[in-house]
């Protein structure tokens, strides 16, 4: 826990949470990681070896083929989660299936089912982007003032 | 009649004339299917929402404990029940089928006691001939509201706990035959400033012992005069705090003694993590494991204590930290 956080606690707080940590089981980091690097290792491979794939056999080259290749595996993960085995999967795997695009075509396509009982607008609609929004909030927000540095630095003369 | 600070004493105990169990397909795999009054396969229960599966838990909860009660639902006279819905919804949909003058209750997962020390001091107060208590709980339902999409594939803690879903109701009444409610310590909020929303366990400990402790000062009786006493759900984690700060604090449950609903309602190899929750979990496991044992003689006289934790998915985002607290109700044979 941070230092500010237990700043505001009383020392019989502060005394307890030290009490209950020692009895807490402790989250295994090691084998998340390892778990994560596998798991996560697959997925990317199996979308290189679609990449490979749609490169040999139809008429993409190494800049395009990236396109069929997001498209399959979003398709798979949103087949994956619609079966009810995606979050299985990534309890086992944790990051390894949260962080490659799978992970974000699983955050919309399950708050799009789960919501579905409040309607296809309000429901699906409304709360599609509830978990993948503010990644995309953040994600073109950070890519907007990473851009703005960029640009300053090539019209200062530095690149 | 009230006895020390927070507790009552019903000196005409209120006997527990009927009361039933209902859960879901994880709770007919799990350790107490048996103990079950009416288990079922499908989580939506053939119901377009999961919300509307919940309601229909708690309908069907209601409904066997007044027939096991040998009544009818016009014989009940009040019906007080809660659940962990936005607003109760279960709870108040459940009243409307019903049709019996109702009150909502909201104590999170220590609805379950908080309801049915209401019914008895209904009944013993002479403000009622008979009373019914309910409460329910929903996997999905629970973690829709609380958490993320039951399809998100979110890697939870090994300390997370896994929402019943089922129902548990119980009637009761002046007189008949059955388990009867002796007392009831009601319990305060305590807030060790824990504000991890997976780690509920640790979170409601301390206030399922503040109300240990108070119902042992207040009523004189001895640890050895209870064959049981069990938490609701604190799980394997909080029940393991709750029993060593209990015994910081001088009371020594022995082992065998002290026991957790959300432990005993699942087997071992159910991926559970640290245990079951939420308000069904108390609930089915008292009305239908605890109420079984004590009519085939097994218990003669066990204390529950319902723990619950009294946060809402928008005070966890304000980052406030979660409060608890925890209905202790002691019940023999």
């Amino acid at each position: 826990m941070s230092n500010k956080k237990r700043k505001n606690l009383t020392p019989t707080q502060q005394q307890y949470q030290d009490f209950a940590k020692a009895r807490e089981p402790k989250i295994p980091i090691l084998r998340n990681c390892i778990r994560a690097f596998l798991l996560g290792g697959i997925i990317c491979t199996i979308g290189q070896g679609l990449n490979w794939f749609f490169m040999t056999y139809f008429n993409f080259d190494e800049k395009t083929a990236g396109n069929p290749t997001v498209a399959v595996l979003i398709f798979l993960s949103v087949l994956f989660t619609s079966l009810g085995f995606y979050d299985h999967i990534a309890q086992w795997g944790g990051a390894g299936t949260a962080v490659p695009v799978t992970g974000f075509a699983n955050t919309i396509s399950s708050a799009a089912l789960e919501h579905k009982s409040e309607g296809f607008v309000l429901g699906v609609g409304g709360n599609m982007f509830k978990i993948a929004g503010p990644v995309i909030v953040y994600g073109v927000f950070s890519a907007f003032v990473v851009a703005i540095i960029s640009v300053t630095i090539k019209w200062l003369g530095g690149m | 009649m009230i006895k020390g600070h927070q507790t009552w004493f019903f000196e005409s105990k209120p006997v527990i004339i009927g009361s039933a169990a209902v859960g879901g397909p994880f709770e007919a795999q799990g350790a107490l299917a048996k103990d079950f009054d009416l288990l079922h396969d499908d989580l939506w229960l053939g119901q377009d929402s999961y919300e509307k599966a919940e309601k229909k838990l708690m309908e069907q909860a209601c409904e066997t404990a007044i027939k096991k009660a040998g009544l009818k639902k016009e014989d009940i006279q009040f019906f007080m029940s809660g659940d962990l819905i936005n607003q109760i919804i279960s709870s108040s949909f459940t009243a409307r089928t019903l049709g019996i003058p109702y009150l909502g209750l909201y104590g999170a997962c220590s609805s379950s006691m908080e309801g049915l020390a209401l019914a008895s001091l209904l009944v013993d107060s002479k403000f009622a001939q008979n009373a019914l208590a309910a409460t329910s709980s929903h996997n999905a339902a629970a973690e829709k509201q609380y958490r993320y999409p039951t399809e998100y594939g979110a890697q939870k803690p090994p300390y997370a706990q896994w929402t019943v879903t089922g129902a548990g109701a119980a009637v009761v009444a002046q007189q008949g035959e059955g388990p009867r409610v002796i007392a009831a310590t009601i319990g305060r909020v305590v807030d060790m400033g824990l504000s991890d929303p997976f780690n509920m366990g640790a979170a409601m400990a301390p206030a399922a012992v503040d109300t240990i402790e108070a119902h042992f000062r207040d009523t004189g009786i001895d640890v050895s005069q209870y064959d049981l006493i069990a938490t609701g759900d604190l799980g394997r984690v909080g029940h393991q705090i709750a029993g060593d700060l209990l015994k910081k604090h001088g009371i020594d449950i022995p082992k065998e003694k002290f026991t957790d609903c959300g432990i005993l309602i699942y087997r071992d190899d159910q991926p559970v993590f640290a245990g079951g929750s939420g308000c069904a979990c108390a609930a089915t496991t008292t009305y239908g494991h605890f109420i079984s044992r004590m009519k085939r003689g097994e218990l003669k006289r066990i204390l529950v204590i319902a723990t619950g934790a009294l946060l809402s998915p928008m005070s966890y985002q304000q980052k406030e930290t979660i409060p608890c607290i925890a209905h202790a109700v002691s019940i023999e044979m």
